[in-house]
């Protein structure tokens, strides 16, 4: 049974007045919701509101800052910046697009696809973000621009920088260059800086390692905008910072007069100080111009430095391994003299050494030799004997000593650090990959390649400059590229009465009746002491022996060397590709190198005589090398047109 | 109301503390238009004052109409504005185009402002005829129901969903008061919250960004986020005190959207900090708590009930538009009445407060004579 209960107007009434009660507690619970809400945003939040407004109302229009200067340690301007003449189109006061963009690819000498990219960009832009119509632009048309100015409003004519290196070439992959930042790059930043027109970030080589220091802070015009990007007013501007001044180690003559000197060869000059470190000259060629990569690099220039088979994108003293042949020999004669072996001890070489029933062959047969005689001779069946005899695990940790297979602290894009193999090394090698190892275990006949250089072993011509350096000093020296140091490096454990036997070999190499005595140098008090080396490129195979046929099976050249004698200060090497051997190809480029740091006009001389026989000095045929680059460019456009 | 000798009896009787109120908030409104338009009574300031004042004068007007008339033309006013939405609905369909206005000739309509009275008019009217005992049983509940979605409808098919959600909230309001049992509205709700997701994939792809980038205004800041985000930056930025009059940068500078219209809330504060936007905020409130009174007083269910819808109707208008503008509600394009510049909403609202006036009239007239 139910209860049916009557709902009179009594309880209506009752039932009005509740639900008024709540619908009013709830418009005024509402009510202060909103009170609340009013009062937390603009209470609370105030301060981060108030930031964003302003960033909304305040905007900059940047003026990029100017490039920090690269200097060589005496102050000369290795990196520097030119004034050029730029025109830009400000989107937002840019009118009668159509007959402009006409006019100017005239007053311009515009191409097609200039044209076709400043519409894309045009399209893109908004506000007062300017957009590059061309930089660069020779006097003669930045004036004709000036001059119909009236006609063209929103064009914008500048005076602009230009990164300019006036030794172009000679310091291509040092230095590296500067672009427009890519798209990228932009991504990765975000900052704006980086798509303003005219800006360049550094792409290769210390541009590139050395950017925050170099970039400094972009000024500007501050200028207040309405959401649609017109201008109200315009405020204080901004000062930009220029970008810091750089010291490098770098001795920016003898930078050039060894890449001059390097000549139509492909290969390197490293050349260090070899009591503090600093790396005076580091010559890589050949090389691109810098200069013409820092305004846009054409498509059929690219692609000729790359099938260049002298590979000129690449930094040969750094990012280039090699046998090191020979070279390494005065560091083997540390290792032995550390494993006891008495440097007056002597060996018979009748041309080569019998291991089991292998014949491991010598360059000559150089009867009986001590340790001296063996490194001025460069007699291998003495370095394999004794190789043998101490073992290659003896030798590696004196390897690794003088710096071969390390990882230098530079700052450089990237750094090839080789191999000084051990059998701890070779039995890894072994288990990551079986196919390029043969066995596990290192045999007798490993340390005798590893001990002429060959084998296993491969190194980058820093490496061996570093080698070299460390010999002449006995220090620990850490080649540095930045700043010029006085302190000399730390000793290294070695003993000086070792060292002295080295050094003596190595003297006798130039200056007795060894390997580079045409490389003696033509200076008075002053004697070069080296080794050379001789770096096969591919297995001998019957009378091939790397001295003939192909440019690119032909044997390597390396010397290694330090001058002087008497308090060694500079010390360096030359790997020349393909040279056919070290005392032909690279001990002379050692030799002249260092006369330029002792008697410059006595080099000069003789670099003359020889760029009269290479057709020109670098300028010259880097501006001829262009000229064919720009016509084999020309015609293919002409094809495509 | 006045009591004095020298002002005519007419005039004294007029509820002066509503007009003041109003006028005070029109005023705020008014400034704020000036400002927004950079200093200038042109575009919008002067027109609006025309229309504030003859609006006004309507809404003045219209209480001296006796509640006895109302309560005559309402199913009438009721069935000509339903008529009006469908003929709306129909040129839309033949002009191929989202349809809102109907253009008389001299005047351009907009139905569904008018349906916001007529639903409250018509479910006041209904209540009133419904015998009491049968406001529990499902005869007091369907026809309501038929009344307010009908309209709602084809609201929302125009589509209007700010104006379609505030003609159901105003019906469900008047059902509420009027004593429906709470489980009507208590089952729905939870329906609502099933549906909404239902619904979400049935909306037109400007009001589902509406609704995405309200529940994640940053995800969106420059596309259809930016509405509420620079919204919430110049009420943020204004501070206790404002930027000052003519300077706030939001608005002059145009980064606020819609300055003049549904965000003037946010112009304002901008330029008068959070003092000026509680001010505001009070003063709605004391108009809407005004007529909630009038509906207490009220002497017939009838003005009972429509005194409260009518309330609602304006809490409606200022609740929606606050929050969406303080970023708790999203972008639905509800006004701020008699702030925002805009014809409709002020014709609604004087249209509410002429209705609320007569009412109110009449109270005080009963009272005497009994």
């Amino acid at each position: 049974m139910k209860l049916e209960k009557r709902f009179t107007s009594v309880h209506q009434s009752l039932t009005f007045s509740r639900r008024m009660m709540l619908l009013r507690g709830a418009q005024l619970g509402i009510g202060g919701l909103l009170l609340g809400r009013l009062g937390w945003l603009s209470v609370a939040e105030n301060e981060k509101y108030t930031l964003e407004s302003e960033s909304n109302r305040v905007q900059l229009i940047i003026v990029p800052p100017r490039r920090g200067w690269i200097v060589d340690r005496n102050n000369k301007p290795v990196a520097i910046n030119r004034s050029d003449f730029r025109v830009d189109i400000i989107p937002e006061q840019f009118e009668n697009p159509g007959e402009t963009l006409r006019l100017l690819a005239r007053l311009l000498d515009l191409t097609v696809d200039d044209v076709d990219r400043i519409i894309k960009e045009l399209k893109a832009a908004r506000g007062y973000r300017p957009v590059q119509v061309a930089e660069n632009v020779p006097y003669e048309n930045y004036a004709a621009v000036t001059v119909r100015l009236p006609d063209m409003s929103g064009v914008q004519p500048m005076r602009g920088f230009s990164r300019f290196y006036p030794a172009g070439a000679a310091v291509g992959h040092l230095i590296g260059y500067v672009g427009a930042a890519s798209a990228k790059e932009y991504e990765a930043d975000k900052n704006p800086l980086l798509i303003t027109p005219g800006f360049k970030i550094g792409k290769e080589g210390l541009e590139k390692t050395l950017e925050q220091q170099l970039r400094g802070i972009p000024g500007g015009q501050r200028v207040e905008l309405t959401a649609r990007g017109k201008l109200v007013r315009e405020l204080e501007p901004k000062p930009d910072r220029s970008g810091g001044t750089v010291q490098l180690s770098i001795n920016a003559d003898l930078q050039e007069y060894a890449a001059r000197r390097l000549g139509e060869e492909s290969g390197s000059c490293v050349l260090l100080d070899c009591m503090t470190g600093d790396v005076l000259c580091m010559a890589s060629m050949p090389a691109y111009d810098p200069n013409s990569f820092s305004d846009g690099i054409g498509r059929t220039e690219w692609a000729m430095l790359s099938e260049d088979q002298r590979r000129p994108l690449l930094n040969k003293a750094l990012n280039a391994l090699y046998p090191p042949g020979s070279t390494i020999k005065p560091m083997n004669s540390l290792a032995l003299q550390l494993a006891g072996v008495d440097p007056d001890e002597t060996v018979h070489c009748p041309g080569g050494y019998r291991l089991g029933n292998r014949f491991f062959r010598c360059l000559g047969r150089h009867g009986t030799v001590n340790m001296r005689r063996a490194i001025a001779k460069s007699c291998n069946t003495y370095f394999y004997s004794m190789g043998n005899r101490i073992g290659y695990d003896r030798i590696a940790p004196m390897a690794k000593m003088l710096g071969l297979g390390q990882k230098f602290d530079l700052p450089v894009v990237s750094q090839s650090y080789g191999t000084v193999p051990d059998s701890a090394w070779k039995l890894r090698r072994y288990n990551e990959n079986k196919r390029l190892i043969e066995r596990p275990d290192w045999t007798a006949s490993d340390t005798l390649n590893a001990s002429i250089g060959q084998g296993f072993l491969i190194l980058n011509p820093l490496q061996l400059a570093v080698m070299a350096a460390r010999i002449a000093s006995g220090r620990d020296v850490q080649p540095s590229l930045i700043g010029v140091h006085k302190e000399p490096a730390p000793l290294l454990s070695l003993d000086p009465k070792h060292l002295d036997v080295t050094r003596g070999g190595m003297w006798e190499v130039v200056n007795g009746d060894g390997t580079a005595g045409a490389s003696r140098l033509l200076l008075p008090g002053v004697e070069m002491c080296g080794k050379t080396g001789t770096a096969q490129v591919r297995k001998i195979a019957g009378s091939q022996r790397g001295q003939s046929g192909d440019w690119k099976y032909r044997d390597h050249g390396l010397f290694v060397f330090f001058a002087p004698y008497v308090n060694p200060r500079y010390a360096g090497a030359v790997v020349i590709e393909h040279g056919l051997g070290g005392a032909r190809a690279a001990a002379p480029v050692a030799k002249d190198v260092l006369t330029f740091l002792y008697d410059r006009p006595q080099a000069i001389k003789r670099l003359g005589e020889l760029e009269t026989q290479w057709g020109g000095t670098l300028a010259e045929r880097t501006a001829r090398r262009q000229a064919l680059v720009d016509a084999a460019a020309a015609a293919k456009t002409g094809i495509v047109a | 109301m006045i009591s004095s000798a020298i002002i005519p009896q007419p005039l004294a009787r007029l509820p002066w503390k509503l007009i003041f109120l109003v006028m005070g908030i029109a005023f705020i409104g008014l400034m704020t238009l000036y400002s927004a338009a950079g200093g200038s009574i042109r575009p919008w300031a002067l027109k609006q004052g025309i229309t504030l004042l003859f609006f006004l004068g309507v809404a003045v007007c219209m209480s001296w109409v006796k509640e006895s008339l109302i309560k005559q033309i309402v199913f009438p006013f009721y069935a000509v504005v339903l008529i009006m939405l469908v003929a709306v609905e129909a040129l839309g369909f033949i002009g191929k185009g989202a349809q809102r206005w109907l253009d008389l000739g001299f005047i351009r309509l907009q139905p569904s402002e008018f349906m916001k009275l007529a639903v409250v008019l018509v479910l006041a009217r209904f209540y009133e005829l419904l015998p009491a005992g049968d406001i529990r049983k499902w005869r007091a509940i369907w026809p309501a129901a038929l009344l307010i979605g009908g309209p709602a409808a084809l609201v929302i098919l125009q589509p209007d969903l700010g104006t379609a959600l505030m003609i159901t909230f105003i019906g469900t309001a008047v059902m509420f008061v009027a004593g429906v049992p709470l489980r009507v509205f208590l089952i729905p709700a939870g329906a609502v919250a099933v549906a909404i997701p239902i619904a979400y994939q049935l909306l037109h792809g400007y009001q589902r960004r509406r609704i995405d980038t309200f529940l994640d205004p940053e995800s969106d800041p420059l596309g259809a986020g930016y509405h509420i985000s620079q919204s919430k930056i110049a009420i943020g930025s204004g501070g206790i005190f404002g930027k000052g009059y003519l300077n706030g940068s939001q608005s002059h500078l145009d980064y606020l959207p819609e300055g003049h219209t549904d965000f003037v809330f946010a112009a304002m504060v901008e330029e008068w900090g959070l003092v000026g936007g509680a001010i505001l905020i009070l003063a709605f409130g004391m108009v809407i708590r005004w007529g909630m009174t009038v509906s207490i007083n009220a002497k017939s269910r009838f003005a009972q009930l429509t005194a409260a819808g009518l309330s609602a109707t304006i809490f409606f208008y200022v609740g929606i538009n606050l929050m969406m503008v303080m970023g708790l509600a999203p972008v639905v394009g509800v006004p701020l009445p008699m702030v925002s510049f805009g014809g409709s909403a002020v014709m609604t609202v004087m249209l509410c407060l002429g209705i609320l006036m007569s009412l109110e009239r009449q109270q005080r007239t009963t009272t005497r004579l009994a």
